[in-house]
């Protein structure tokens, strides 16, 4: 079959002019160049038994299919010296495709060496194990179903590079962040998606090596890919028996308990902190004994400028806001890019409640003093980041 | 002077391999088994005795036969075997009913152990990680095993209250799962192509067959009184459990899972209850910490060692089932 389409091709390829074709051709006379020219035109109809005599045997068919095309044409003296040279090429060909194995090898070792580094031999095999135990389910899960291996090795591998080079994270005040215990950081919520989460467990991870819980809204639960990424990330329902638990246990919590109300608050309002939810996690903390961590996040408010809202549409689909940004939806999936504003998190001096005994959680004045207490420490800390910074985007 | 069992739901596997063990047991000298319809395997030194827990007959069995320890474990999960929803639900609620008034009435009767489940407390995106004891469910079960269980534990309150001299034992299991267990769940597992809620990644939690055997004679032999989750060590998610289990599986939204368990139980292919759905689409976790503390039981299977006890029997010889096509 090949050679037949060869050999239909053939008969139109060969025309051009001025190709320098094969010794013998256009020799002498003009009259097989102009005839060659006519061919072109009808190439198609002059290939098109072609196909049909391929049925039966090829080797008879290809000369029969060039003989028909050329009594066709009435031109007998063109169409026998044309079968030989094809013939011919099929027999060059096969020999010069292909790369050397040693080449691909080579090659394929250089591509290795180039992802992987010095030890590729090493850390490939460490990735092929990392697949064959995902694909098998050979990995742990805690009680909270926090993937430790798959958010090490592919959430924060992936939020990495959106962290150093996009909104190029500043991070203060690390030395806040105990080594080890149980500790609540609380923070600012901003940003329209809640990014500013994600980037503050990264930066938590790659400084300290802790990894931080987030308390998330049951929202976050109810949404599907959302809420098995989230179980895997780590994070599990903002409620007070969870945080105890994990708080006693002895992990790192993170809490943002603007909530939604910070999160999607319109970009007039940026920076401003809103209410507090209702001190649930004062609370946690004041009957765990744990220290809070006033934590300051500036630049997640400019990633996406809230400026409009769809109340009808959030409430038929169940979700808190239907946000509406200079690029969303205007530009579709483009509109989907943050803004590359400059992020500084600043962890400020922990907030010690072990000092109260558990009995003192109970006293909702005191819970709402911390809360306040907390609270003004961050929109502090906020204005002075502000004051501080050159611009958004520097 | 041993103690005298009297086991409800004997009938049933599990029922009648507990009743077996506790007979087995020195501390333990008769156990009587009760059902409506005759166990079908070996029953062992258990007497059976035919009695319908939905009539009062019951309270004859036991004033006859001194029973001084009752184990209920005739709350069943599923109404295909019941013959219908109707009948399940009288067989769970009334027969319960029956048997604790039985019990009130009755001057023998020391010890009750109930078999509940972690059912009751549902599956809800609004659920902590880990329910303990004293946590109900979100949201009040409103229909099926759950609803069932939860009046069940209700009437076995009731009764804890009423009789403060008998001392009440509530296990509250999580999926029992093994080689031998026919329940929803693993009917779940045992399809040829596991079909999984699109983008949720639940929980899930088992007690191997065996440990469920052995907390409920700890409990009628020690008779501690509370309440006690009772489950395997650790936590494993569906997306795991699959791929352990080395089948297909396919994501479906939920809607469509939902609609497929229906077309199942019509063709009595699965028992898939729409609770049961919740539970593939949240899961649920339950502590286990007084399980250890005040009932002093340790089981001897963790979460993922009486799943690998599971799929062992599903795969013979460690060959992965090959396209699901050896189930019809």
């Amino acid at each position: 079959m090949p050679e037949e389409a060869r050999n239909g091709t053939q008969d139109a390829v060969v025309i051009p002019i001025g190709t320098g074709g094969r010794p013998g051709r256009g020799s002498g006379s003009a009259r097989p160049s102009s005839a060659a020219r006519n061919l072109a035109p009808s190439a198609k109809s002059a290939s098109k038994p072609a196909p049909k005599s391929s049925a039966k045997s090829s080797g008879k068919s290809s000369a029969k299919s060039s003989t028909k095309s050329s009594t066709k044409k009435a031109q007998p003296p063109r169409a026998e010296p044309e079968a030989a040279p094809t013939q011919q090429q099929t027999a060059e060909t096969p020999p010069t495709t292909g790369i050397p194995v040693g080449e691909w090898l080579s090659a394929l070792q250089g591509a290795a060496h180039e992802v992987f580094g010095d030890d590729w031999e090493r850390r490939l095999a460490e990735l092929m194990a990392f697949v064959r135990r995902r694909l098998e389910g050979d990995y742990e899960v805690d009680d909270y179903g926090f993937d430790r291996e798959l958010t090490e090795r592919f959430f924060m591998a992936a939020l990495r590079p959106i962290a150093q080079k996009w909104f190029r994270l500043e991070v203060r005040g690390l030395e806040n962040i105990p080594a080890e215990g149980g500790a609540l950081v609380v923070s600012n919520h901003s940003g329209t998606v809640p990014l500013d989460g994600l980037m503050t467990m990264l930066t938590v991870h790659d400084h300290t090596g802790r990894f931080l819980r987030p308390l998330g809204a049951d929202l976050v639960f109810r949404l599907p890919v959302v809420s098995s990424l989230a179980r895997k990330g780590g994070a599990t329902l903002a409620c007070i028996e969870d945080a105890e638990r994990m708080l006693s246990g002895g992990d790192l919590v993170g809490v943002w308990p603007e909530g939604f109300k910070g999160i999607g608050k319109p970009f007039s309002e940026r920076y401003k902190l809103q209410r507090f939810g209702r001190g649930g996690f004062v609370s946690a903390a004041l009957r765990t004994g744990v220290p809070i961590i006033p934590l300051s996040v500036v630049g997640a408010e400019e990633i996406y400028p809230l400026v409009g809202n769809v109340p009808s549409l959030a409430r038929l689909l169940g979700v808190p806001y239907i946000p509406i940004t200079p690029f969303f939806p205007w530009l579709g999936p483009l509109g989907l890019v943050p803004l590359p504003s400059k992020w500084i998190l600043e962890f400020g001096e922990p907030i010690r409640t072990d000092s109260y005994d558990s009995a003192e959680a109970e006293d909702p004045m005191l819970v709402f003093n911390v809360t306040d207490q907390v609270r003004e420490t961050i929109q502090h800390t906020l204005f002075d980041l502000l004051r501080e910074r050159d611009g958004v985007f520097s | 002077m041993g103690r005298v069992v009297l086991v409800t739901g004997i009938s049933r596997d599990i029922g009648r391999r507990f009743a077996r063990a506790a007979a087995g047991d020195p501390s333990i000298d008769r156990v009587i088994g009760v059902d409506v319809v005759p166990p079908r395997g070996d029953i062992g030194d258990v007497s059976f005795v035919r009695a319908d827990i939905r009539n009062p007959v019951i309270a004859k069995v036991i004033a006859k036969e001194d029973v001084d320890t009752v184990v209920h474990m005739s709350v069943i999960a599923t109404p295909g075997s019941a013959g219908g929803r109707g009948t399940m639900k009288e067989l769970n609620v009334i027969g319960s009913m029956q048997l604790l008034a039985a019990c009130q009435k009755s001057t023998t009767v020391e010890r009750l152990v109930v078999k509940s489940t972690t059912t009751v407390y549902g599956s809800s995106p609004r659920d902590p990680a880990m329910f303990t004891e004293d946590m109900g469910p979100k949201r009040l079960p409103s229909s099926g095993y759950g609803k069932d269980v939860f009046e069940v534990e209700g009437y076995v309150r009731g009764f804890a209250r009423r009789r403060p001299d008998v001392d009440v034992t509530m296990i509250r299991a999580a999926n029992v799962i093994g080689p031998h267990v026919s329940s929803p769940l693993t009917n779940y597992f045992r399809l040829p192509v596991v079909p999984r809620v699109l983008g949720f990644d639940p929980r899930l939690q088992f007690l191997h067959e065996d440990d469920l055997l052995r907390v409920l004679r700890h409990a009628a032999v020690s008779g501690i009184p509370g309440t006690f989750n009772v489950a395997g060590d650790g936590l494993m998610t569906l997306s795991q459990a699959v791929r352990r289990l080395g089948r297909p599986s396919v994501a479906l939204p939920s809607f469509a899972v939902g609609r497929l368990g229906a077309t199942m139980r019509q063709a009595r292919i699965s028992d898939f209850s729409p609770e049961q759905l919740g539970f593939l689409t949240y899961g649920r976790g339950v502590d286990t910490t007084r399980m250890r503390s005040e009932l002093g039981f340790e089981p001897r299977f963790t979460t993922a060692e009486a799943f690998a006890d599971f799929c062992r029997e599903l795969s013979p010889a460690g060959s992965r089932p090959t396209q699901g096509a050896g189930r019809a």
